[in-house]
């Protein structure tokens, strides 16, 4: 639980940040919360060469609220996030983060980036159909949701960027439910279903399924959503959308989950996390 | 709970806070990792990766060249060792094939980390740096993780041995057990597996040593620092008047720290050469792969009974999985369960067979209850088997084979003598407290919901107060020592108190319980007895804290010291007084005259007499007033009560969580209910975590899988449920002070109480047994396999392939990322 030796720099801005993760080079990580590449960095998992501190940057830090949307600092902490019921899915998903110590120090850009399938926020910013707005020397550009995650802990986000914002729908007129299953409440999602509803007279007007931990990256459970698009929201079309929740999924084994009771579990918890979000 | 205040002289039965909290919570307390000395050096161990190699070549070259790096030793490098590490059981005419374990790897590795070489620097970080230069060759030998796999012999784990097998060990009573099962109208049987957990002490081990001047100062987070002195004295031949043993504030050991460590010896040799402190502090992960695992048993079990439910036998044949080699006590520890094989039941013919069995793994050794929560789980688990084979009530099943309570003391087929006991006045609390009726209306209304609730009993007696000296010592069962407990109580010339003992404690609240009963003995108030303990230049020899030995052997040892001198002080008194010593009595803090209390002095002023005045005294008397005494006890005591579990299963994932706690617990008159209370609390959670969460995982590679908190499921205050606590109070003739451990019990009780509550939720869904730990995944797959689907739980044993691991997590999160982490 010693890590090797690295150089550490505390960026005063965004630009400074990036100047130094340039200057740095390949082994240069910005550190944020530190909550998952710390742990990792004891391990001696990870050598960084360099940690460029982006922890302190104010501008990095708050959720402007506009109209349609809210526009997330990403050095925005989940604590800040798990108080903010107005802000729906999110904000239920932040509550349900490892444990309080973790939450006070965790943000959701480090957690976006680290792109681990098994963490919340990932899901939850799939189904959202969020964006995460990045900078480098070259300047800004903005990576949908959709593109974010490419693979087991790796992300659009190229070398020499920094996440400086992640903008999320305000999606008013949709219900929503956020389902995490694990052995203990501090544990990652063994499955994490994440789900939004929008009610038209009872009918399913809009549905969209997040599924955390079903595969190397976060999913959409596109066949599910497609199954309950239009059909009236009573628990015999949920339980026959929850059905279809691990179609086109590829869950890995590991030692207290098997693909199989993984795929049982997506569905079980879509069909909760469906009935909530059309309850509401 | 209730903080009290006390009466003075009479402070024993109220629940005092903790002398010790004020600067635990405050963080004032001085553990092993806030001790530096001038010049002190820093060691990192070079592990195995390996579970079964030779050790081919060690190139220290690279690391031995890094900044700040002073040294770097093999095992080649101390031969000049007197001794191995110790294994302390010698059983008369049973032969133990014990694998000598050196503190660094001789060319052969039998596990994964196990030490091969250590780096000293004067940097904490360097010597981990210069640790991953040391550039080890192995030459890979087939390994064999699984207990049973490696009882066929065909891979050996060490060559010389020329077996896997290390003992086997018998015990039987009452008649022949095949003859008493033959004759049983009903038989069950199980295969019941009781995997390995781990201590997880939140402070890991850890070591200072000082060599100066031919002399040995060692500081070791350790419940034995005066077995570690007595050992050191044997291995590097330093006689023991020149070594002493600090055990600092210790963070907890849970029978982790209840072991002659290696990393001691390695810093005490290191030392010796360098001329230097030297200091250790084991990581988590270390803590994870090399600090003893517990459990890790395959139980074979038979009970018969008669078809109206009395129990007519019982036989345990017990695997056990002694890992690669011995600890302090390994082989033992299944044999101290058998001691209390029969639990509160009166079974005519009984019989335990123990195998050990070493394999490529961490060794096993004592862990919270070492031996009894195995022997206890296979019980009360039987029990509720044989319950619903005679489709009887588990609860009447017991009650109906319960010793009574005027049978006490109670010789078992074994021969052991069961000092008290009331087992239905614990029963019937608990079932007050939980009402019966209640619980299965809304059982049934419940499962109308989806939620399968259960209960589940567990009705335990055990046995510790480990000593007396007879029974378990050199001529008795085989320890190599005697197992007692010393004490010195000083009274101080103006009437405050210092009391030293030889237990130990690392958290458990000695220096208030122990004050508790000295104070009372001469009627002061807690506040003015301090209780120093655990180093070996300030008291006598003294055994240490484990097995729920510290107040019924070294609580007692206090009592009688404090005895001694307050009759010194009586006859002082009577002196003064121109009295009997007869006719004085302790009274509201005094030492007074019988019928006139206003005569009479204060322990204050009795100790004037003694220390300062010094002319005042009886004829012939000494002066002082101090008493050094060990004590050993006529028989164990034998702590019983009874656990209720109440769980919700989700039906549709499988997961279970425990909703409610009732624990009756008896361990004769309390001291301090705080402290027995705060014991039943961390010992039923030890016991849940089994049940539900933790669980030592090897890969059929003898990897580790479960090495970081992460993988072993540690459960957490959210995961338990608020207990519910009561007591009964039967006196142990054993001792003066009527007292029993609890610092096990909960443990020992809790596991079956679990596994009962969850069979009985699923009882209707034709689940009748799963093995431990009780996983969403294996109890969804047992529900699976109920309805026709699937093939049942996944097997507990270790060394079972499991699905790829590096991408997957295992529990909760990646621990191998490959590349692009971060």
């Amino acid at each position: 639980m010693i890590p090797g030796e690295f150089d550490y720099v505390v960026a005063g801005s965004v630009d400074e940040a990036i100047g130094l993760l340039a200057e740095g080079g390949a082994d240069a990580k910005l550190l944020a919360g530190g909550h998952s590449l710390l742990p990792l960095m004891k391990l001696r998992f990870a050598h960084p060469s360099l940690l460029v501190d982006i922890g302190r940057i104010s501008e990095l830090r708050g959720v402007d609220t506009g109209d349609d949307s809210f526009r997330i600092g990403a050095a925005t902490r989940h604590a800040d996030l798990q108080v903010r019921d107005d802000m729906g899915l999110i904000a239920t998903a932040a509550k349900q983060i490892a444990d309080q110590q973790v939450r006070n120090r965790g943000t959701i850009g480090g957690s976006l980036a680290n792109g681990d399938s098994a963490a919340d926020l990932p899901g939850v910013l799939l189904a959202l159909e969020g964006s995460v707005t990045v900078r480098s020397r070259d300047g800004e550009r903005v990576i949908e949701a959709q593109d974010m995650f490419q693979g087991y802990l790796s992300t659009a986000v190229m070398p020499g960027e920094v996440i400086t914002e992640v903008r999320i729908p305000a999606l008013t007129g949709y219900g929503y439910g956020y389902e995490k299953f694990n052995r203990r409440s501090e544990d990652w999602a063994m499955v994490g279903v994440s789900a939004l509803v929008k009610a038209s007279g009872g009918v399913c007007e809009d549905v969209r399924i997040g599924l955390t931990h079903m595969a190397s990256t976060p999913l959409r459970a596109s066949a599910a959503e497609d199954a309950l698009r239009g059909k009236p929201l009573d628990a015999e079309n949920i339980a026959a959308a929850a059905q279809l929740a691990a179609e086109g999924t590829s869950p890995l084994g590991d030692l207290n989950a098997s693909p199989e009771y993984k795929r049982h579990l997506a569905q079980v918890l879509t069909k909760r996390a469906l009935t909530t979000a059309s309850a509401a | 709970m209730s903080i009290t205040e006390a009466p003075a002289g009479k402070s024993v039965g109220h629940s005092l806070r903790r002398k010790e909290d004020p600067r635990l919570i405050t963080g004032r307390a001085s553990y092993i990792d806030d001790i530096a000395l001038p010049g002190m050096l820093y060691m990192a161990v070079v592990r195995s990766t390996e579970a079964h190699a030779n050790v081919v070549s060690i190139d220290t070259s690279s690391a031995l060249g890094r900044p700040g790096i002073k040294a770097v030793y093999t095992g080649a490098d101390m031969s000049d060792l007197l001794a191995p590490l110790p294994m302390a059981w010698a059983p008369p005419g049973v032969e133990i094939k014990t694998p000598e374990r050196w503190p660094l790897a001789r060319g052969h590795v039998a596990h994964v980390g196990e030490a091969v070489a250590m780096v000293i620097g004067d940097d904490r970080y360097g010597v981990v740096d210069a640790a991953e230069h040391v550039a080890v060759e192995y030459e890979p030998l087939a390994v064999v993780v699984d207990v049973e796999q490696a009882l066929e012999d065909e891979i050996l784990v060490h060559e010389s041995l020329g077996t896997n097998k290390a003992h086997e060990w018998t015990m039987g009573g009452g008649g022949d057990i095949e003859q008493a099962l033959a004759d049983s109208e009903v038989v069950v049987e199980r295969r019941i597996v009781n995997h390995r957990t781990a201590g997880a002490a939140i402070e890991p081990r850890g070591v200072i040593a000082e060599y100066r001047a031919g002399g040995l100062t060692v500081w070791s987070s350790t419940q034995v620092p005066h077995l570690v002195r007595l050992f050191f004295a044997v291995q590097m031949g330093i006689s023991e008047d020149k070594v002493r043993v600090i055990a600092p504030e210790v963070g907890g050991g849970f029978g982790g720290k209840l072991q002659i460590m290696a990393e001691e010896t390695l810093c005490a040799w290191a030392s010796k050469q360098l001329g230097r402190p030297v200091k250790w502090i084991e990581t988590r992960s270390e803590n994870m792969a090399v600090s003893h695992h517990g459990r890790d048993q395959v139980d074979y079990v038979r009970m018969g009974a008669t078809r109206d439910g009395r129990i007519t036998a019982f036989h345990a044949n017990i695997i056990q999985d002694l890992g690669a080699y011995f600890g302090l006590l390994t082989p033992m520890i299944p044999e101290l369960g058998a001691f209390v094989m029969t639990g509160c039941y009166k079974i005519p013919v009984v019989r335990t067979d123990i195998t050990g069995v070493l394999t490529n793994k961490f060794f096993t050794d004592a862990i919270r209850g070492a031996g009894r929560p195995e022997m206890t789980h296979m019980l009360e688990v039987m029990i509720d088997q044989l319950a619903e084979e005679l489709e009887m009530d588990a609860i009447e099943l017991r009650r109906k084979n319960f010793i009574p309570a005027a049978d006490f003391p109670y010789e078992t087929p074994y021969g052991i003598t069961y000092d008290s006991g009331n087992y239905e006045a614990a029963l019937d609390r608990a079932l007050e407290i939980v009402d019966l009726d209640a619980f299965r209306a809304e059982q049934a209304s419940l499962r109308s919901q989806g939620i399968l609730r259960g209960i589940g009993f567990s009705t335990y007696t055990e046995i510790c107060g480990l000593a007396p000296s007879r029974a378990v010592g050199p001529s008795g069962f085989g320890l190599g020592i005697g197992l007692y407990e010393s004490a010195i109580v000083r009274v101080h010339p103006t009437g405050s108190v210092t009391v030293y003992t030889g237990a130990s404690p690392h958290g458990q609240g000695h220096e208030t319980g122990f004050a508790q009963i000295v104070a009372d003995r001469f009627g002061v108030d807690p506040a003015v007895v301090e209780v120093v303990h655990g180093d070996t230049a300030q008291g006598p020899m003294g055994l240490g804290t484990y097995g729920s030995r510290s107040l019924s052997i070294g609580g007692v040892a206090c009592a009688h010291a404090a005895e001694k001198i307050a009759q010194k002080c009586r006859e002082i008194v009577a002196h003064n007084l121109e009295a009997n010593p007869e006719d004085i009595e302790l009274r509201n803090g005094k030492f007074s005259l019988k019928g006139d209390p206003d005569q009479g002095m204060t322990l204050g002023e009795v100790a004037g007499c003694a220390y300062i005045d010094a002319t005042n005294m009886p004829e012939g008397m000494e002066l002082g007033l101090e008493q050094t005494l060990i004590y050993d006890p006529s028989n164990f005591v034998f702590p019983f009560g009874t656990h209720v579990c109440v769980v919700d299963v989700d039906a549709e994932t499988g997961k279970v969580r425990v909703v409610r706690w009732v624990a009756v617990d008896d361990c004769g008159p309390a001291v301090n209910p705080m402290l027995i209370d705060g014991q039943v609390h961390g010992g039923v959670t030890h016991g849940i975590g089994q049940a539900l969460y933790e669980q030592v995982v090897y890969d059929e590679r003898g990897q580790l899988i479960t090495g970081t908190f992460l993988d072993y499921a540690l459960p957490t205050a959210e995961e338990i449920p608020s207990f519910e606590t009561d007591r009964t109070e039967t006196k142990s003739p054993s001792n003066s002070l009527g007292v029993k451990g609890i610092g096990e019990a909960g443990t020992i009780a809790a596991t079956p109480a679990v596994v009962n509550a969850v069979i009985d939720a699923l009882r209707h869904e034709g689940i009748s047994y799963i093995d431990m730990p009780l996983t969403p995944m294996r109890v969804w797959q047992a529900l699976e396999e109920a309805r026709g689907r699937g093939d049942g739980p996944r097997a507990t044993e270790q060394g079972v392939s499991l699905p790829p691991q590096g991408e997957g997590s295992a529990g909760s999160g990646p621990t191998r990322p490959e590349g692009g982490a971060a």
